[in-house]
């Protein structure tokens, strides 16, 4: 732990004329008609894009946003005020309109904040230069040559890079008081393999709560063009997927968005409050096999999912979510906690300052087992090997998730063979990790490409897993 | 930020908006185009008969897009104030430097702007006519029907009453400025419903309109809710086969949008579209008509001017199954070496994209309930998730529920299958297009049945 970043909080104090007293005064105005708890979210957003398309730089964007979100709770309402305008005035007005979900006398003034210390788990650069965004084009532009020349049949190449820091200040009627800076980076290529009438796409990015230098010693632009123009070719020569329920096994790293949709939303505290979920009253009870621990952590250093506080200032933290296939808590907000009696898991998020924090996702994954990924695939007669998804789904309260495969292949005799076609598959949240039978020593994390919706709002997250086999699953293809 | 305190509390006209352009062309831009957008919100959110949000904002913001000649460049600020908007200028300037030439780029040309005559009857003030007590008694009587019409029903998501309004100004270098208001309200319910084996299902209605004398009652939206999710309880797996699937507008609704992500024409002048190249062949059955426009009054896709500032039209997209047109903005216009349809859509932040108007399959002559008479063995779909469209192939797989057709009834419910198949194949073995085109959104479809695709199950 370091002392919280007293540039951030200089920032917001000189550059967009906070200070102290006037906080107190907005939380004091947000109290006025009574209430539990009011806080106050800044939020100060610069972003940058640059895309090369065609090989040509064809566009480069840069956006600003800042605002400030007001809320009051009371009991289990909230009533929510928002405003591009800081200036005192305004600030005071969205309280004022906060406030009218309260009925009751005004509460006592807050006086004086406690600063959170913060966990240091990103570095921050200084504002951008045009060197930092020559060096940036440069990464894309080798992300575009190494594309085309990993094999002839690429016949169109997208690749970009945005980039945003987003300065953050909270500040609770509970004294609570926050403060951070966090980057947040990705590469994307996108590619089209042509061959006759036979068109393919491929896709490949990364990045995470990290600097340029990433991009230059960890993932090269080249590594995630090769891996965009492999995956495009080989769908070239794709079968359709099979239909029905059979054995799946899923690759390590991005495949746990198995996880987010299987578990992770239902394991949202204010699901279970409202016994929305198919998880509600499951505490306690074995909801997977015994080989399966899943957590979710916001601590890991330069994850796209990571936070050193969240978006109600409170510290970020690893919480276990199922352990040995017991189901052992909940991840939860600043409101669900104290409605519910739970500890406050640090997972209070928001897409932005327009937007009410709640219960969200940081980085969701599955301990490793001890089977040999090798194994795990000699042991299937007939079944699909997953490793590559596009986006998942899940209806909370029946349980039901889908997510799509981009890369998979048929598994016949313990082998893998041919590459089968897109195709979703289905299951069943609290069923469907009882059938998970083998667990690899294989954990990896994502690339650092995921974004979460939930009611609207859009957040960074991260997933991971190791190499598992699912007994059963249902594959959504065509073929037979 | 105190200039911007001041700012703020005049409203933003025409001349702000032309100013930046000019502002811009004084900083060394060839040409420049900027857009302002407002916007006010109110949400309330009434959970078990109590409110449990209210949510009520505003925001604004500005975006610019410069060319130097050839190269582009785009910036954009909710910050409105005198050094704010110097921000976006030199920004902007200082990334135009860094673009490629691209002899495609550029404003539309000076004879093609224009926007439809007269009120497209796209805002009303009645959407922020009520007091907050009659708001939150909309969403509560929402969610009281929904509850109140079956005794499974005992838990909600909530019920919910929002209206917004928005407020946009366009204008560049070569002469366009254009202003567009815009209302919008909506009522919803998401019971839940409970069965004796204690198995959960949700189920959502809603009405949303642009003006709140237009809105269905709050008890018949409660009341549609209810339906939906009860005749969910029960539901159950079926075994992997090919039989008819008739497709309710709810979800028939996204294989248009489908269509929609085919014909855009960045996907089609990259070739990333099934659709891609196909311009004038029949790629449907002769039975599929397809129109986008944007010249509806009251449409969720109606505009006057698009997002470059050409006027909004009609045009057929697909007739009787032959591709007619793709939907473009000027760029991939030029791309192709055709004509924008004016179906650039401009966000405040970098290049316009391309939306649709009110994009819709023409109506057949069938009552949705003849077409499921037609079918012995098949089934009504009536929801669907995940992503699983891949506009490059047609590939299609969903996750997908609703209920068993036997004997052209609705019987029992279906979750927990997918339903796949190709979308070149899809088009050509529609059977079936009720007489049910609804426009509960800018894409709209009527009740469709589909041939040959495959349900993964048990």
């Amino acid at each position: 732990m370091q002392p919280a970043s007293p540039d951030t909080r200089k920032f917001f104090y000189e550059h967009l004329g906070l200070n102290e007293q006037l906080l107190e005064q907005c939380l004091g105005a947000a109290l006025s008609a009574g209430g539990d708890y009011a806080d106050l979210y800044f939020e100060y957003i610069t972003a940058s894009s640059l895309m090369v398309d065609e090989s040509l730089v064809k566009s480069a964007s840069q956006g600003i946003s800042a605002g400030c979100g007001l809320r009051v709770v009371s009991g289990e309402r909230t009533g929510y005020a928002y405003t591009d305008d800081l200036s005192p005035e305004r600030l005071l007005r969205a309280a004022h309109t906060a406030a009218l979900i309260a009925s009751g006398p005004s509460k006592q003034q807050v006086q004086g904040f406690r600063e959170s210390p913060s966990a240091g788990l990103y570095a921050v650069a200084g504002a951008g230069t045009d060197a930092e965004t020559a060096a940036k084009l440069a990464l894309i532009q080798r992300a575009d040559r190494a594309a085309r020349t990993y094999d002839a049949r690429i016949v169109q190449v997208q690749a970009s890079f945005a980039d945003e820091l987003r300065r953050i200040l909270v500040a609770g009627s509970d004294g609570s008081f926050a403060t951070d800076t966090q980057p947040l980076a990705r590469l994307n290529v996108s590619v089209i393999a042509k061959e006759g009438d036979n068109i393919a796409r491929g896709s490949s990015g990364g990045g995470g709560r990290v600097l340029l230098d990433f991009f230059l010693t960890d993932k090269t632009p080249e590594y995630f063009a090769v891996e965009a123009a492999r995956q495009a070719v080989l769908q070239l020569g794709a079968v359709p997927a099979p239909a029905g329920e059979m054995p799946v096994v899923l690759g390590p790293g991005w495949p746990g968005v198995l996880l987010h949709e299987a578990v992770g939303h239902g394991l949202e505290a204010d699901f279970n409050r409202k016994k929305t979920s198919a998880f509600a009253g499951l505490i306690g009870q074995m909801v997977a096999s015994p080989k399966v621990t899943v957590v979710d952590n916001g601590t890991m250093p330069n994850r796209r999912g990571s936070l050193n506080v969240d978006d109600e200032g409170s510290p970020t933290q690893e919480t276990v979510l199922i352990e040995n296939g017991v189901l052992k808590g909940y991840m939860s907000d600043k409101l669900s906690a104290r409605l519910m009696g739970i500890a406050d898991t640090g997972n209070g998020r928001r897409e932005s300052y327009q937007h009410i924090p709640m219960p969200r996702m940081t980085n969701t994954y599955m301990l490793a087992g001890e089977d040999d990924p090798q194994d795990i695939i000699r042991s299937v007669q007939r079944g699909l090997y997953a490793v590559n998804f596009g986006g998942g789904q899940v209806d909370i309260t029946n349980g039901k998730f889908v997510f799509s495969a981009s890369e998979a292949y048929l598994i016949e005799d313990g082998k893998i063979t041919a590459p089968v076609k897109n195709a979703t598959l289905i299951g069943n949240g609290p069923e469907s990790l009882k059938y998970v039978s083998m667990v690899g020593n294989d954990l990896k994390l994502d690339e650092g490409v995921g974004t979460c919706g939930k009611a609207g709002q859009s957040v960074p997250v991260g997933v991971g897993m190791p190499t598992i086999k699912l007994d059963k699953m249902t594959v959504g293809g065509t073929g037979n | 930020m105190n200039s911007a305190a001041i700012v703020s509390e005049n409203i933003i006209g025409k001349e702000f908006v032309t100013d930046i352009v000019s502002k811009a062309l004084r900083a060394g831009a060839s040409d420049a185009e900027a857009v302002f957008a407002e916007g006010d919100e109110f949400e309330t959110l009434v959970r078990l008969g109590q409110v449990e949000q209210l949510k009520e904002a505003g925001s604004r913001g500005l975006g610019l897009r410069v060319f130097q000649g050839q190269r582009t460049a785009s910036t954009s600020t909710s910050d409105l104030s005198a050094e704010g908007i110097d921000q976006l200028l030199s920004g902007a300037m200082a990334l135009v430097s860094v673009t490629s030439e691209d002899p495609f780029a550029g404003l539309p040309e000076r004879g093609e702007f224009g926007m439809l005559s007269g009120d497209l009857d796209l805002y009303y003030e009645d959407v922020y006519s009520l007091p907050a007590v009659e708001r939150i008694e909309y969403a509560r009587r929402t969610e009281a029907a929904a509850m109140a019409a079956d005794a499974r029903i005992q838990n909600s998501g909530g019920g919910s009453f929002d209206a917004a309004t928005s407020r946009k100004i366009l204008a560049n270098s070569r002469g366009f400025v254009g202003e567009v208001r815009r209302s919008s309200c909506s009522i919803s319910a998401q019971p839940i419903a409970q069965s004796p084996d204690g198995g959960m299902q949700r189920d959502y209605w809603y009405s949303s309109q642009r003006s709140l004398a237009l809105l269905d009652s709050p008890e018949a939206v409660g009341l549609e809710a209810a339906r939906r999710t009860v005749r969910k309880l029960g539901a159950r797996k079926v075994p992997t086969q090919r039989v008819p699937l008739v497709f309710a507008p709810e979800v028939a609704t996204s294989i248009l949008g489908a269509i929609l992500g085919a014909i855009n024409g960045n996907a089609v002048y990259r070739s990333s579209s099934f659709l891609a190249g196909k311009l004038g062949e029949t790629v449907a059955g002769n039975n599929l008509t397809i129109i986008d426009d944007g010249t509806m009054p009251g449409g969720f896709g109606s505009a006057p001017f698009d997002g470059e500032g050409l006027p909004t039209r009609r045009k057929v997209v697909l007739d009787c199954g032959v591709l007619t047109s793709y939907l473009l903005n000027t760029y991939t216009a030029r791309k192709l070496g055709l004509k924008s349809t004016g179906n650039a859509a401009r966000g405040l932040a970098g290049a316009p994209g391309i939306s649709s108007g009110n994009f819709y399959l023409e109506p057949g002559t069938k009552a949705p309930e003849d077409i499921l008479a037609e079918i012995p063995n098949g089934l009504y779909v009536t929801d669907l998730i995940g992503h699983g469209v891949n506009i490059v192939t047609g590939d299609y797989s969903h996750g997908a529920s609703g209920l068993w057709i036997e004997n052209g009834e609705l019987t029992y419910p279906v979750e927990e299958i997918t339903v796949a198949g190709n979308l070149k194949e899809m088009l050509h073995n529609i059977s079936s297009i009720g007489s049910d085109l609804i426009f509960r959104s800018a894409v709209a479809c009527p009740t469709i049945c589909i041939e040959g695709m495959t349900i993964a199950g048990e």
